[in-house]
């Protein structure tokens, strides 16, 4: 069975981009990762759009034809499907078109992430993110996103007895990482006091715990083994992909603080790359909101439950052993929810071939890359690196 | 609102107004929000998910006091959301009334009440629902 090589990857600026349509975003990320790939259109078999929220905040639906039509593929037959699990769209997505790929039946397949949040205004937007959670049992009675990560945060800091300011360190760490990231939503640094006395959103959770509405656009090609010779092109490996699921909405969850998607995917994924947590150089966590992000940490197998703040206190800069978020992660780099996780895997891919630049992580080994729907209901977690 | 929820308004009242969960007839676990699934007997649970009435007492799980609100919840700003572990043993997403924000705490007794959940502006809709006070 071939492996599978990210052989291109390209984004747009992630922000508040008031001048740029959802298509232009599309567009752009995806002539950037065509251009890395040094590949033509006519190459791609497949395209795999992921979005999460067009048909609510854009009131477009059929993206995977938009992004066909305007990408110029569209007129060569080439086939466009959208790929929606909420905030994982984009790592839904790429494990699309790792699958494709992996059967056999495409040699090049291209996935192009994008959202465009902005064109709603005010509180409108808190409505559109609630139907990420469970409609008719969570967000009809007041649920938000940000409501319930906050009440999964204070049973966390409660149970545990964690301090608040291990959550503020994760969004800190982020925006360190993001001001070296020109593609960054936000590039200013923050102290950990700015984290803490920032505007209550939903206590415990404040508004420097929680991501941004960004717009923006991220994209990849991924090839087989055959394709990639036949270029002459050396990409980074995707060594395995895994996907997991729980309950939709938080109160049907075994645990509060337990991401059962995560740890399930997490450990799948770490079986089919058949390598050690200590293999991995780097993660891009799906920190929506600050709590998620030590959540992750444990889920994943780097800490034990409830120790993920001696953890991120500790160091997870980009000189520390295990660095997380080296793009800027969620909080700063920014959150265009199609985008985001196919951003995620631009960075990763950025780190592996060490283009990162200024928050370039020495000799990384293995990278891995995570993404959550809503509050944990699906989970994606693909390892990338190695031979 | 969207004109397509005034139904299902109606559809779930009588879970929303007198928490009415569906009981597996197999094994008695009790689902809320009602399943037509058992989530132990799967197959063997088709046709024995029967209605129950919860008594409607429990004790907060979790909560947080909410600041930023979407637009039908502009006139609540800022309110307690929760989540209710019944004594049944289903756990519900609802708000918590007619508290201030210091008297809540994990693990307190909370009982459900009928209450007004939402309105679509001046003339639209009005929703109701249950809410929750401190026992």
């Amino acid at each position: 069975m071939t492996e599978v090589h990210i052989i291109g990857a390209g984004e747009t600026k992630f922000g508040e981009l008031w001048d740029r349509s959802l298509r232009e975003l599309a567009v752009e990320a995806g002539l950037r990762a065509i251009e890395d790939a040094g590949i033509y259109s006519r190459d791609i078999g497949i395209l795999y759009g992921s979005n999460t929220l067009a048909g609510s905040l854009n009131w477009q639906n059929d993206i995977g034809s938009l992004l066909a039509d305007f990408s110029g593929i569209a007129s060569a037959g080439i086939p466009a499907i959208r790929v929606e699990s909420s905030t994982s769209s984009g790592a839904s997505a790429i494990r699309e078109a790792y699958l494709a790929i992996r059967s056999g039946e495409y040699d090049v397949a291209m996935v192009g992430g994008v959202e465009k949040m902005t064109d709603i205004y005010g509180s409108e937007i808190l409505d559109v993110v609630s139907t990420t959670l469970d409609r008719e049992w969570e967000s009809f009675f007041g649920g938000t996103a940000a409501a319930m990560a906050a009440i999964t945060a204070r049973k966390y800091m409660h149970d545990f007895n964690v301090e608040k300011e291990a959550l503020a360190a994760f969004s800190v760490n982020d925006h360190a990482n993001a001001s070296k990231n020109p593609n960054a939503h936000y590039r200013s640094k923050i102290t950990l006091e700015t984290a803490m006395k920032s505007t209550k959103v939903a206590e415990p959770l404040n508004i420097m715990d929680c991501s941004p509405v960004s717009d923006g656009g991220a994209a990849l090609i991924l090839a087989s083994d055959k394709f990639a010779k036949s270029v002459g092109k050396e990409g980074v490996v995707i060594k395995s992909s895994a996907i997991s699921q729980d309950y939709l909405a938080l109160h049907s969850r075994d645990s509060l603080y337990t991401i059962n998607s995560t740890v399930r995917a997490g450990r799948t994924a770490f079986e089919k790359a058949g390598i050690k947590k200590s293999d991995i150089s780097f993660m891009e966590l799906h920190n929506s909101y600050s709590i998620y992000g030590l959540l992750e940490i444990e889920d994943l197998g780097f800490a034990e439950k409830g120790k993920a703040s001696d953890f991120v206190m500790d160091d997870i800069s980009l000189t520390s052993p295990l660095p997380i978020n080296p793009s800027g992660g969620l909080k700063a780099k920014g959150n265009p929810m199609g985008a985001t996780g196919v951003g995620q895997a631009v960075e990763a891919y950025l780190q592996m071939k060490g283009k990162a630049k200024e928050r370039q992580i020495k000799e990384p080994k293995y990278g891995l890359i995570h993404s959550i729907s809503g509050t944990g209901s699906t989970s994606v977690v693909h390892i990338i690196g190695g031979e | 609102m969207k004109v397509g929820e005034l139904s299902s308004v109606w559809r779930e009242s009588n879970h929303r107004y007198r928490l009415v969960a569906h009981k597996c007839g197999n094994c008695s676990t009790v689902y809320f929000p009602p399943r037509d699934i058992c989530l132990k007997c799967h197959r063997e649970s088709i046709g024995k998910m029967k209605e129950f009435e919860l008594s409607g007492k429990g004790e907060i799980e979790s909560f947080t006091v909410v600041h930023d609100v979407p637009p039908a919840f502009v006139r609540q700003r800022p309110y307690f959301l929760a989540l209710i572990k019944l004594d049944e043993g289903p756990t519900v997403t609802a708000q918590i009334v007619d508290c201030e924000a210091s008297e809540l705490e994990i693990g307190k007794r909370v009982r459900a009440v009928f209450r007004r959940i939402r309105e679509d502006g001046k003339s639209g809709v009005i929703e109701y629902g249950y809410k929750f006070v401190l026992q």
